[in-house]
């Protein structure tokens, strides 16, 4: 199981560290000559080898091995975690690497296994779209070098973020894990705006950083050691337990993007290469998950319900915000962005109810939500990986990201436009998808707030579910709308319109893969559940209220006379519904071929595609309805012409939909280190009597301490 | 024999609705002094489209012509999980009730995008507005609906409707607030007066009607019907969930018959009532539908809080 993991993240360093072999073929070509000419048994491959360093094959083999390791360290990560998730053995380790003193503590459980599940699929699917997406990129301008040696890098530094068992160790993945994301955002860099959204995203990640850094601290300061073993047996008073709680809320928030921490998100997503934004959305994210959960739940050992309490609150209002932010946005990267920051909010809220449960004694039903979130983060990793990649298709083939310029595809790209619809189903949570148990699952968790005592909670906790409902039903509304606007109906631009299917179709063995699993584990959910119930049993010390009820037919959480769900016999109703409707209805060879004519729509006629429905006309009822979540600026302008400028020849409509956040947290807190370092600026006057003055003073006060 | 059962009475329910449908046009024409047509007459209409050759756009995709069998299917499955004339059905624990509500959801996906494909003015209009009011609508059903699960603590129907059959007339502050609730959304979610017009082809008022405006022949049947599939399902959510008495408990002949003469009953009721309403009330402007909603949302939540704070404190 270890080799399996340390395979995984040695396979990831092996790929990043082949990609710097990008530039070096001049010197590839003198060491293979000087390896033929010592062994001359070598002579036999000399073909093949000139024929490998040749001009032309060099870069594509190269890029095709870079991402095949990447892959092979996926599958070695997916192997890892059913090894983990299997055995629920507790295997640890030490590794002297380091300080002399300090070696890293390395521990795989069925936690770690879990998200090493989740990693390895996103990574292997990624692995599969990569090299076809990275070969539009020009090589004197994007060195490959630089993308290959990064994502190396970033996959093994969220391996090791898992692995870690000492809290050293686990900051220093943690770190390896922002800054190689970092020269990942700032890849394209020749734009200002991806330079700016990379800094940010880095200022960002690293204040998340120091947060953890000190939570980390608040238990070791009561305890000896920075080793897990030795955290989880610090014994805090409450009050430094909830410091350490709302330090590591703030770390791994701002790594997740809860509201409203969640700015970076937006900004650094879409300026991404998009099988990079696939793994920071898919992946990264859910490794924030990850540190909370082993922070709050491993190493805190006792949860309180306020903590849970704050969750809710606030994993409610990242997926109300998220999703109605995502609705907002033409841009297709900063929506799925956006939908990010509402099924991370989902996970948090469920997380709060779990919390909940767990301080109320009600351990079988904090199963049942940890199940649930756990369950959630696997298929947002499914369904946000396939979105991502299918924004990168599009990107490749269309050669823009906005949704508005789009339209018509579904014809143009018949396999893509298929994928995209299963991750928009997913998303949605329709039935038949994963999207839908888990969310089924978080519903069935809420409504199991009568066995709780304090009445606020009883009624906190059905008004999280109403908003759950309601995130649910914006997100059907918003991904209706990004399907509708981006595949459906008439080309709205000249790109769009010339667009054509990938030429190369193993771009489309990744997204087929996730789509695929995300259909498998709608329809037998068991198959994942059944791998979480371990994870409970260690985080919490309990599993599913009703853990035999598990089959592969039905889905019992709780007890058999109170809830069930069965996808298979539900996919066998829609099949015999669907079948003998569409059979019987075409049973008359006259009536059954259709006749194609021009569209009706109310006898107008003249269809073109500047009277379709766009995607900020989609979503103007929202815009009314929730006015007051954004910042709106909206702006019509008229062209007047003739006498007393009667005759409109033209009107310009603007739209500008902005973040609250930006002037009700950012700007203050920027205005305010501005203004402490202009405090700060006041001793700098530059002379250097005062310098000296400064000096003296310090010195007779060190002095005066000393003594 | 549940099993069989349970396909009679999802058959019945596909059987029913047109009738309900014919009923209400009834009731809504004597009541504003028209001629009524026969109660007959959807079936009529449907069994006429479905001999019609469809004639469907020439940008259309696969989509659109797929669409209105997969909006069937999921309003029959929808249908099927429903109690119509007896209680403890075993398709009932396949699918509970937010399952339900994610079959609807399911088929207003898809029309919502069949209305995109043509590429017309109308269509997107019409997605935009149904899927508005239906994000709405949806989380208010589930409050009212979230309300009943949690007094009789499951979310399976078919159980449910038991424990309010077991528990006797008593008189829920809950169940008043979700029953309007219900009321309110079923309203806004079938597409009637005072939120949509089934009968109009106003462009400007239309929501529904807008997004199947280019079916024709046996899509437009399946949609029709499917409508008129939710319009019966919503009836009797109400009917029984509400006011179960007379629905069969046992499978013998006499109580299934009585169930089926109750819930026949219940219905004309209701749908009398809807008659009134549609004739007493004018269409709402677009933009009031969302406190209208909200108000139902309202409803549904207060129906939680009370049963919450006045039926389960302990």
């Amino acid at each position: 199981m270890m080799i399996l993991a340390y395979g995984a993240v040695l396979l990831s360093f092996t790929s990043s560290l082949l990609a710097l072999l990008t530039q070096q073929r001049g010197m590839l070509i003198r060491f293979s000559g000087h390896c033929l000419t010592r062994f001359p048994g070598w002579q036999p491959y000399e073909t093949a080898l000139r024929k490998a360093l040749s001009e032309h094959r060099y870069p594509i083999l190269l890029k095709r091995a870079v991402f095949g390791l990447l892959g092979l360290s996926g599958v070695f990560a997916v192997l890892a975690g059913l090894a983990a998730l299997m055995s629920q053995q507790v295997v640890t380790d030490q590794i002297p690497l380091g300080l002399p003193w300090l070696p890293w503590h390395v521990r795989m459980d069925a936690l770690s296994g879990f998200f090493f599940l989740i990693i390895g699929i996103a990574v292997g699917a990624v692995s599969l779209y990569g090299p076809a997406y990275v070969a539009e990129y020009q090589e004197n301008q994007h060195p490959f070098a630089v993308l290959g040696w990064f994502t190396g890098l970033f996959v093994a530094g969220m391996q090791l973020v898992l692995l870690a068992d000492d809290a050293f160790f686990f900051m220093i993945a943690w770190e390896l894990m922002s800054v190689a994301s970092y020269f990942l955002v700032a890849f394209q860099h020749e734009n200002a705006a991806n330079r700016r959204a990379a800094f940010l995203y880095l200022l960002m990640a690293e204040v998340g950083a120091l947060a953890i850094i000190l939570s980390f601290g608040v238990l070791a300061s009561f305890t000896d050691g920075f080793t897990f073993d030795a955290l989880r047996l610090s014994s805090l008073t409450p009050t430094w337990a909830s410091i350490a709680f709302v330090l590591a809320l703030l770390g791994f928030g701002m790594k997740a993007g809860l509201v409203p921490v969640h700015v970076w998100l937006p900004e650094a997503h879409p300026v991404a290469p998009s099988h990079i934004s696939a793994l920071m959305s898919g992946v990264m994210l859910k490794v924030a998950v990850y540190g909370l959960i082993r922070f709050c739940f491993d190493l805190l050992q006792t949860v309180q319900w306020q903590w849970g309490v704050v969750l809710v609150v606030l994993g409610t209002t990242s997926a109300l915000g998220g999703i109605l932010y995502a609705m907002m946005q033409p841009n297709l990267k900063r929506l799925l962005a956006y939908s990010s920051v509402e099924n991370i909010g989902i996970i948090f809220m469920i997380l709060g109810l779990t919390m909940i449960f767990m301080a109320n004694d009600h351990p079988q039903l904090a199963a049942l939500g940890l199940l649930a979130a756990l369950f959630h983060a696997f298929n947002h990793a499914l369904f946000k990986n396939l979105l991502f990649l299918g924004a990168g298709i599009l990107q490749h083939q269309v050669h823009d990201l906005n949704i508005d310029a789009m339209g018509g595809l579904i014809k143009r790209m018949p396999r893509t436009s298929f994928l995209f619809l299963v991750g928009c189903m997913s998303i949605s949570s329709l039935p038949l998808f994963n999207g839908f148990v888990s969310e089924w699952l978080a519903f069935q968790t809420a409504l199991q707030v009568n066995v709780l005592d304090n009445g606020v909670l009883r009624s906190l906790i059905p008004v999280a579910a109403a908003a759950l409902a309601l995130t649910a039903a914006l997100a059907a509304a918003c991904f209706v709308k990004v399907f509708g606007m981006i595949f459906l109906g008439l080309p709205r631009s000249r790109h769009s319109e010339k667009a054509q299917e990938v030429s190369d179709p193993s771009m489309l063995y990744g997204p087929t893969l996730l789509a695929g699993l995300c259909f498998l584990f709608g329809i037998f959910p068991n198959l994942i559940i059944q791998v979480l119930n371990p994870v409970t049993h260690l985080v919490l010390g309990s599993t599913l209220p009703n853990a035999e009820g598990l089959s592969w037919l039905w889905l019992v959480p709780v007890s058999a006379n109170k809830v069930s769900y069965s996808p298979p016999l539900v996919l066998i109703g829609v099949l015999i519904a669907g079948g003998i409707s569409f059979y019987y209805l075409r049973r008359n060879p006259d009536t059954k071929s259709m006749r194609r004519a021009a569209a009706w729509d109310c006898g107008f006629g003249g269809l073109t595609p500047r009277m379709q429905y766009t995607c900020t006309a989609f979503a103007m009822p929202f815009r009314r309805i929730f006015a007051k979540v954004w910042l709106i600026d909206e702006r019509i302008s008229k062209d007047t012409q003739g006498v007393q400028s009667l005759d409109v020849t033209a009107l310009h409509y603007q739209l500008q939909v902005e973040d609250h956040s930006w002037p009700r947290l950012y700007q203050p807190i920027a205005q305010g280190i501005h203004q402490l370092a202009k405090q700060v600026g006041r001793i700098q006057t530059g002379n250097i009597r005062i310098y000296l003055g400064y000096s003296f003073v310090t010195l007779i006060l060190m002095l005066w301490v000393i003594s | 024999m549940s099993w069989l059962l349970a396909i009679v009475q999802t058959l019945l329910f596909m059987a029913l609705s047109p009738l309900l449908a014919g009923w209400l046009k009834w009731c809504k024409c004597h009541l504003q002094n028209r001629r009524a047509p026969s109660l007959l007459q959807p079936y009529r209409d449907l069994l006429k489209l479905t001999r019609k050759q469809p004639v469907v756009a020439e940008h259309a995709s696969w989509i659109f012509t797929r669409a209105p069998y997969i909006i069937f299917s999921a309003t029959v499955l929808a249908a099927s999980v429903v109690p119509l004339i007896a209680v403890d059905l075993p398709t009932a624990a396949s699918a509970d009730v937010i399952v339900m509500v994610a079959f609807f959801g399911a088929a207003r996906f898809f029309l919502a995008l069949a209305g995109l494909d043509i590429g017309t003015a109308f269509g997107g209009m019409g997605s935009s507005r149904e899927m508005t009011i239906s994000s709405l609508a949806e989380p208010a059903m589930l409050m009212a609906i979230f309300t009943l699960t949690m007094t009789a603590s499951t979310t399976n129907l078919s159980f449910a409707i038991e424990h309010v059959l077991n528990e006797g007339l008593v008189l829920r502050p809950s169940f008043v607030f979700a029953l309007f609730a219900l009321i309110l959304v079923t309203i806004a979610e079938t597409g009637r007066i005072p939120v949509d017009n089934p009968a109009t082809h106003l462009e400007l008022t239309m929501i529904h009607e807008a997004m199947i405006l280019e079916y024709s022949g046996r899509h437009l049947a399946l949609i029709e019907w499917a409508s008129q599939v939710k319009l019966m399902l919503y009836g009797v959510l109400i009917a029984n969930i509400f006011f179960p008495w007379g629905i069969a408990q046992s499978f013998s002949g006499a109580a299934l018959g009585y169930g089926l003469l109750a819930i026949v009953g219940k219905l004309a009721v209701l749908a009398l009532i809807l008659a009134l309403s549609e004739t007493l009330f004018a269409k709402m402007r677009l933009f009031r539908v969302q406190e209208y909603l909200s108000f139902a949302y309202l409803l549904g939540l207060l129906g939680m809080l009370s049963h919450i704070i006045l039926e389960a404190a302990r």
